[in-house]
């Protein structure tokens, strides 16, 4: 007979337990990736990257990674949502399957209707949405990887993805949110710190305007705190404008260097 | 007066152009006595006009342009065409008939069937009606043979040139007929299939390179550099 030490098998978990670490801050104000608390991920970002769409971005925020395409403006399917003075801007914010631990399904939740909701609200006071009544604006906004703060980042993408598609507007949306974890106001809330923290800000803006086009709380904040909130996410928000703004150039820059050279 | 740029900069949705006694021109607005972008673009300032020369924008409408489309759906009194545009434009049976056009007794798809290309004019739009179309001109009907070269439409200016430069240099250098459509479709038909690959080179390039000076010379060149190479070979 043949001897065959018997295998130790673990039981697989099917849940894997939210752990939750916990100190989220340091002693010295660093955070578990070792940012500081008005510091931003890191961020990169690209714009017309996919050939079919009318309009696109992607950007890495962090662990983030989300998709933007825009369509349109084009006829208006189905026909009866047309306005007769005005263009339709339709957003569908999604998570794919695989953006999250735990398989999510792909079937749009109560979250993610809210979310494309909120989005869509946050976008359309910078478009020029008059200019071409009887039409559809859409856009999509995919989550391939999500560590909090979607929201947010999809809101930057997809406003640089409408820029794109050459689609008239008033200023780009850039958003960051901004909250308060373990006692400490910070910056740009990673997946374990919105889950583990007390509040959550998440706020759009549209930079050369100063005008604020989203702004939610999730937690408890006093006023005081806040306020705060508000102004480290506006700062937040103009460190990310700078970015947007280089990659929406940065496609035509190139060009001319490799032409001058 | 302060401007804050200065002419032919690269400038994105938002940016703050001039203040106080300016126009607002092709791709901006005005708003509280301040003119920003509203697209991506190279900012030009003409006298009292701000204006800012898109680099990516889509087509709009207007009347009296050449159009090249595709038929989408041919319906009882005419025909539905996909013009590139955020609407489609109608053509009339009527237009393209002689004689008075019945419903009854016609057989339109033997005359445009979905699919097919044609090239147009514009005889009417405004944004409360789709535009429509006609064929009744030299020139305008159905594609028979070439090829097809879409770009943004915001480039077509640029391919024409200045009093159509660029164009003839193309025709002329290619031995190629170029028919420009201003929705950003461009129809090539040459001799040989090599000349229609260089147009389409051509094209490519002007697209990709129009927002930098001294266009004419490196498309020019270009084109020598390839037709030497081709007889070479």
């Amino acid at each position: 007979m043949l001897n065959i030490p018997k295998r130790k098998t673990k039981k697989k978990r099917l849940k894997r337990p939210q752990k939750k670490p916990e100190k989220l801050i340091d002693k010295d104000d660093t955070r578990l990736d070792g940012r500081k608390l008005n510091e931003l991920r890191p961020v990169k970002i690209e714009v017309g990257i996919l050939g079919n769409a009318d309009g696109s971005a992607y950007i890495e925020q962090g662990k983030n990674k989300i998709l933007a395409a825009v369509y349109g403006p084009k006829e208006v399917h189905p026909r009866h949502l047309a306005r007769p003075d005005r263009a339709v801007l339709r957003c569908r914010y999604h998570m794919a399957p695989f953006s999250v631990d735990e398989r999510k399904s792909p079937a749009p939740s109560r979250r993610e209707v809210e979310l494309s909701k909120v989005i869509r609200e946050a976008l359309e006071p910078s478009i020029f949405v008059e200019y071409y009544p009887r039409t559809s604006i859409d856009v999509f906004i995919e989550v391939l990887q999500a560590d909090g703060g979607t929201r947010c980042a999809g809101i930057t993408a997809a406003s640089l993805a409408l820029a794109d598609a050459g689609i008239p507007m008033r200023d780009l949306v850039v958003a960051c949110a901004a909250g308060k974890v373990d006692g400490c106001l910070v910056l740009d809330l990673m997946d374990v710190e919105d889950k583990g923290g007390e509040a959550d800000v998440p706020l759009a803006l549209m930079p050369n305007l100063n005008a604020i086009t989203l702004l939610q709380m999730d937690g408890s904040l006093t006023i005081e705190e806040f306020e705060k909130a508000i102004n480290l996410a506006l700062e937040g928000c103009k460190q990310l404008y700078t970015l947007q703004k280089e990659a929406l150039k940065s496609k035509y820059v190139a060009v001319k260097e490799a032409v001058e050279e | 007066m302060p401007l804050f740029y200065e002419k032919r900069q690269l400038v994105t949705p938002g940016d703050l152009l001039a203040e106080d006694n300016y126009i607002a021109g092709d791709n901006t607005y005005k708003d509280n006595g301040k003119i920003y972008a509203s697209r991506i673009g190279l900012v030009d300032y003409e006298a009292r006009k701000v204006h800012v020369v898109a680099l990516k924008a889509f087509y709009v409408p207007s009347i009296e342009d050449t159009v090249i489309g595709k038929v989408v759906e041919v319906t009882t009194g005419g025909w539905i065409v996909d013009i590139n545009a955020p609407y489609f434009a109608m053509l009339r049976a009527s237009d393209v008939i002689d004689r008075p056009f019945k419903p009854q007794t016609s057989d339109l798809p033997s005359i445009f069937d979905v699919g097919d290309l044609i090239i147009a004019k514009i005889v009417a739009y405004d944004r409360t009606r789709d535009p429509l179309l006609t064929i009744h001109e030299p020139g305008l009907g159905k594609i028979m043979r070439g090829q097809l070269v879409e770009i943004t439409p915001t480039k077509i200016p640029r391919v024409i040139g200045r009093k159509g430069s660029m164009v003839s240099m193309i025709k002329r250098e290619t031995g190629c007929q170029i028919t420009i459509g201003q929705n950003g479709l461009i129809l090539i038909s040459g001799k040989t299939p090599d000349d229609e690959r260089l147009a389409v080179m051509a094209l490519h390039k002007i697209e990709e390179e129009s927002h930098i000076s001294g266009l004419t010379d490196r498309v020019t060149e270009m084109l020598r550099k390839e037709k030497e190479g081709v007889e070479h070979t």
